[in-house]
């Protein structure tokens, strides 16, 4: 088999593949013998490959996996052991929020979520906070938060309404709060202020009201 | 020195530790997936920058495309290599943001998608070897970076998954959604291209500072 040049040129890159047939390839290599052109078209082609090939050709911004690792960080679900922690401080404050509102409507003044013993050492997430939320993940965020992506999706709500709409804090912005929850809900009493009775997780988290 | 079958047993066990780790985020150890994506994230970066030309998008292309895996890693199946759909998943993503801002644009750059028949590479009479130790240097690799993102994006797309991600002619095909066919038609087309852009002396001045070796022909 006798080839011209372009038929060379189409074929070069299945015959620098391995993927040209024996007998292509024989032609190839036979029109190479005579052809400086087009050994110089073969050798450019396979020079270009290989250098594209190299992992060196990869660079990457400084600090990108920093903050890749950070995203993933504050961006995937909590583990279930945490969520499950969560969910307990969100039922408990659901309860509250029932008890709050008997406790005003029977004109029930004495501020008894002030009570000299209680140190606001604990804080949950007050529930008519401004938090946003975009598209992109699960997690509610204080607004300004540096790790908020998707802008364009952002919307904003209160914590309540966010927690409703299956939303969990970020453990960055929200960090103060997100210990909270896992610490005297998720281990035990670790969190608590040594003065609070032992019944009172839910004035633990009424007291988050600043 | 590595023997094949060293590097093959090397492999296999990477691919035995990946499907583990797999496992375990599936199961809820989510802190883990940052593992399975370590080895691949400057490939995920260097797919989306090509496609985007501009860092600080690709940056974002490429941790939304670690997200999107993470949501999707019940749908990935053990057949395929998780590194190939981590790809796909960011090319994808890459794609979609170019399309956006393209519709974005008032005057769109239109690009001749149409004439994918032959091309002729430029008459040079000799090819000198530009040897892969020039790669360390920045300017260089710099060249090697503006040569492919001056190719029109069907080129672009196709060489960027073939050569520097080292996806199979399918796998491209594939992300793609276009035939093989097609994909070998561009691939050559972008090779062919990028060979004349780079050719020392040239489209780049760059190559004459340049001690290349001489002489390097098989044949
Ligand atoms: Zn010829
Ligand atoms: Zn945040």
């Amino acid at each position: 088999m006798v080839i011209d040049c372009e038929e060379v040129w189409r074929e070069v890159s299945n015959y620098l593949e391995g993927e040209s047939g024996p007998a292509m390839c024989a032609a190839i290599e036979d029109h190479l013998r005579g052809c400086k052109r087009c050994v110089a078209v073969v050798n450019g082609t396979r020079n270009i490959i290989r250098l594209y090939g190299e992992e060196r050709i990869m660079e990457v911004r400084a600090g990108y996996s920093e903050r890749l690792r950070h995203r993933l960080e504050t961006s995937l679900p909590l583990r279930r052991g945490t969520l499950f922690g969560w969910m307990v401080a969100f039922a408990a404050a659901a309860m509250l929020l029932v008890a709050f509102e008997i406790g005003s409507s029977s004109a029930f003044t004495r501020p008894y979520l002030r009570s000299a013993h209680a140190q606001p050492a604990a804080r949950a997430i007050p529930a008519d906070l401004a938090v946003v939320v975009t598209d992109e993940a699960k997690i509610f965020h204080l607004p300004g938060c540096g790790v908020i992506h998707h802008r364009s999706t952002e919307r904003t709500l209160t914590a309540a309404e966010a927690e409703r709409e299956g939303y969990v804090p970020c453990v960055r912005c929200l960090r103060k709060y997100v210990n909270v929850t896992r610490s005297s809900y998720g281990t035990g009493a670790a969190g608590l202020p040594g003065d609070v009775p032992s019944n009172a997780p839910a004035q633990v988290l009424l007291f988050s009201h600043q | 020195m590595v023997s094949a079958e060293a590097r093959s047993v090397d492999s296999r066990a990477e691919q035995l530790n990946e499907e583990i780790l797999i496992r375990r985020v599936r199961e809820g150890e989510h802190e883990l997936f940052y593992e399975l994506v370590r080895p691949y994230e400057r490939r995920i970066y260097a797919a989306a920058l090509a496609i985007l030309r501009n860092p600080s998008d690709a940056e974002d292309a490429a941790q939304d495309a670690v997200l999107k895996a993470f949501k999707n890693l019940r749908q990935f199946r053990a057949e395929a290599r998780f590194s190939t759909w981590l790809i796909q998943i960011t090319v994808n993503e890459a794609r979609m943001r170019r399309r956006k801002d393209q519709t974005a644009m008032v005057d769109p750059i239109v690009e001749s998608q149409d004439r994918e028949g032959n091309y002729t590479p430029r008459d040079f009479a000799d090819w000198r070897e530009i040897p892969s130790e020039t790669l360390e240097r920045k300017e260089i690799r710099e060249a090697l970076a503006r040569a492919v993102a001056s190719l029109g994006e069907i080129y672009r797309d196709v060489f960027v998954l073939r050569d520097i991600e080292h996806l199979s002619i399918e796998e491209t095909a594939k992300a793609l959604g276009i035939s093989t066919a097609n994909v070998k038609t561009r691939l050559l087309r972008a090779r062919l291209m990028l060979r004349d852009l780079l050719a020392p002396g040239l489209g780049g001045s760059w190559a004459n500072k340049l001690s290349f070796a001489k002489g390097n022909k098989p044949w």
